[in-house]
């Protein structure tokens, strides 16, 4: 089933949650709301669910709007962080429970429903459990026996609320890969909401990034990685180094120091950000160089496949800028580099922006190096 | 004969099954005589000012034989007080169950004005003293209270009889179910009744398959405390009742009559029944109070995994 929310706003007290939101979620696709904590992305799939009502706006299930339907008609399947199982009934009865409540009429016989509990139980690989109670399974297992509660209504989209975020990380894995295989078993539409983005990338058919109530960018992984389109975009998605500077004809000035790139849509003169990925930047110890940043290295991690440099600014006093650069280890030996030393930072690929609200993109948030697989 | 607030709160529960003592600790550890004086101590004193005088009651009552003491429970008067005793508490307990897991279920729930002041006057009955209690009713419904002329009119009787009674027992019953079930509810959230509902359970199925069995011990408890201060109730009741013999007295009001007529055996006698529901109480409370403790290690363990 198709879902489309059109205009949505939510306002809590002062806060806004949702500020005019606007998406498609075609059938059948995985998708994934992104965004930082307090985003509104929560806010916005209980509102699909139906847990929680717009201030405007609509929400259009397969092409009717639902925005008047309960919630128990909608056909949602909701997965819960913390699961919500039902603390006092067997594994078997939690799952039997939505068939279990369904009006007389349509109810399906007690046979039935256990068939339907043992294929389900089977489908999340966990038909041993079906007489335990859920405070004798692990995490894992507890929101693997919610999602087939959950499927067992047949419902028509599945909802997931950050449903890895109470897990640990090795399992966070494990069923974010199931959770994907699974999804290409049953193939329903499904939305779930995370706030890391490892998770997002990994496991969807399409990625929405949501800040402050808003929707940043939407896109394949690959493109919402590669291809950002808002400096949000660009500092949420895995580490970034960032410079606050000037537009010149073909570079950016950074206090008296400058920066090259080949983007030519930026106006002469503006205040500009500018992002480079920590492999986007090269060192070059030539310190007479006329492009680039001095910076001195504070540490070095070379370990893997890479090295990781870590440098500070020395141009600018008070505050400390923070930079992060990616070298191959042939690279590091090649150049002798050690902590203490000064170098230049030389960007091979730089991303400018045109600076938006100072408010928006402090050093603080863009700084905060993100780890990242990818 | 309940205490004011009791409450099966989690951090006496948790306390109860801890399993260090202090003990087993050595930093903790005191000199022995020290562990043997505070116990020798609390021993003494649960002995002569609550095991002496709840003994003395059925020594009392037992005192001229069994014929006396059944004489003196199935007296007439003595049955009609007792009988009294019970419509009171089945009629306010099942009243401020309903009446507290509502309260509750809004409180813990549902976002409001006023929900501060509602859990604030709740508690009036713990505050107040039950004397005013039973005095607020006569100024409503006394001959000369805001609804006596209209009453009298009517030929209704509220004020010395048994209405009377059951008000002013509902009214000193009033906080025990819900302030045991707020913090509970509280505790719990609503992520359970939203799985329900999203699953197509209706309200009622909602809370009949979800809430309430979450809720029982606690519930239990409240109702358990609620039916001991419903039987047990004397300064309320004793206002509004005007003692009339065999027709609006209460088991307490009954015990203080005979009392004060001599008759110590019959006193005790009854007042043996009253000691003997507070014995049963105590059990039943401990026996919750187990199963709640073994619930709640449930869903810790729920939420440490």
């Amino acid at each position: 089933m198709s879902i489309q929310v059109q205009n949505i706003r939510k306002q809590f007290g002062n806060f806004v949650a949702l500020n005019d939101v606007t998406l498609d979620f075609p059938t059948g696709e995985l998708v994934a709301l992104l965004g930082p904590s307090g985003c509104g992305k929560t806010t916005l799939l209980r509102i699909i669910a139906g847990l929680e009502q717009a201030d405007s706006g609509n929400v259009i299930l397969e092409g009717n709007d639902a925005s008047g339907t309960h919630v128990r008609d909608r056909e949602v399947g909701f997965v819960f962080q913390h699961y919500a199982l039902f603390r006092h009934m067997t594994v078997f009865d939690n799952i039997a429970f939505g068939l279990r409540v369904k009006p007389r009429h349509e109810r399906p016989s007690e046979t039935i429903i256990r068939k339907k509990v043992t294929e389900l139980l089977k489908l999340v690989q966990l038909d041993w459990l079906a007489d335990r109670f859920p405070s004798q399974l692990s995490g894992g297992q507890r929101q693997r026996i919610a999602l087939a509660r959950a499927l067992a209504v047949e419902p028509r989209v599945l909802l997931l609320d950050e449903p890895f975020g109470a897990l640990d990380a090795k399992v966070r894995k494990e069923l974010r890969r199931w959770l994907r295989r699974l999804h290409d078993e049953l193939h329903i539409t499904s939305i779930f909401v995370t706030h890391d983005q490892e998770e997002a990338l990994e496991v969807a058919d399409r990625v929405v990034l949501m800040n402050h109530g808003s929707v940043e960018q939407i896109g394949a992984p690959e493109e919402v990685w590669s291809a950002p389109k808002t400096p949000f975009v660009y500092s949420f998605l895995g580490s970034v180094n960032l410079f606050h500077g000037r537009s010149a004809p073909g570079e950016v000035q950074v206090g008296g120091q400058s920066l090259g790139h080949a983007e030519s849509i930026i106006p002469d003169g503006v205040e500009v950000i500018a992002f480079a990925r920590p492999h986007e930047l090269d060192i070059e110890t030539d310190l007479s160089q006329s492009s680039g940043i001095r910076a001195r290295i504070t540490r070095i991690q070379a370990f893997g496949l890479t090295a990781r440099v870590e440098l500070e600014r020395t141009d600018i006093h008070g505050t400390l800028h923070h930079h992060e650069v990616e070298l191959t280890l042939e690279r590091l030996i090649t150049l002798q580099l050690r902590a203490g030393v000064d170098v230049l930072l030389v960007p091979s690929r730089l991303k400018v922006f045109e600076s938006p609200a100072p408010a928006q993109v402090t050093p603080a948030n863009a700084d905060h190096y993100i780890a990242s697989g990818i | 004969m309940a205490g004011a607030t009791a409450s099966l709160n989690v951090a006496r529960l948790a306390s109860l099954n801890a399993p260090r003592h202090y003990e087993d600790n050595a930093a903790t550890r005191d000199n022995p005589w020290v562990k043997y004086t505070v116990l020798g101590i609390s021993l003494l004193f649960f002995a002569a000012f609550l095991l002496l005088p709840l003994a003395t009651v059925f020594v009392e009552a037992f005192k001229k034989g069994w014929d006396v003491y059944l004489a003196a429970i199935t007296e007439a008067d003595a049955l009609s007080a007792i009988y009294l005793t019970l419509i009171a508490a089945v009629i306010a307990v099942p009243l401020n169950l309903v009446f507290g897991v509502s309260a509750a279920w809004a409180i813990a729930k549902f976002e409001f004005r006023g929900k501060q002041l509602l859990i604030t006057f709740i508690d009036l009955p713990f505050s107040v003293s039950p004397v005013v209690a039973g005095l607020i009713y006569v100024l409503l419904f006394g001959a000369q209270g805001w609804f006596g002329p209209w009453l009298q009119e009517h030929d209704i009787r509220i004020l010395f009889a048994v209405p009377g009674i059951v008000l002013a027992t509902i009214f000193v019953t009033f906080p025990f179910v819900a302030r045991e079930l707020i913090p509970l509810m509280q505790a719990q959230g609503k992520e359970e009744e939203e799985a329900a509902i999203v699953l197509g359970a209706s309200g009622w199925q909602t809370f009949w398959h979800v809430t309430l069995p979450n809720i029982k011990w606690g519930l239990l408890y409240g109702v358990v405390l609620c039916n001991a201060r419903a039987m047990g109730e004397f300064g309320a009741v004793s206002v509004v009742s005007g003692h009339i013999r065999g027709v609006t007295n209460t088991m307490p009001l009954q015990i203080e009559i005979l009392y004060n007529e001599y008759q110590f055996a019959a006193a005790f006698a009854v007042a043996s029944l009253l000691a003997l529901l507070a014995l049963v109480t105590l059990v039943l409370k401990t026996y919750i109070e187990w199963q709640a403790a073994r619930s709640l290690r449930d869903s810790q363990q729920e939420e440490v995994s």
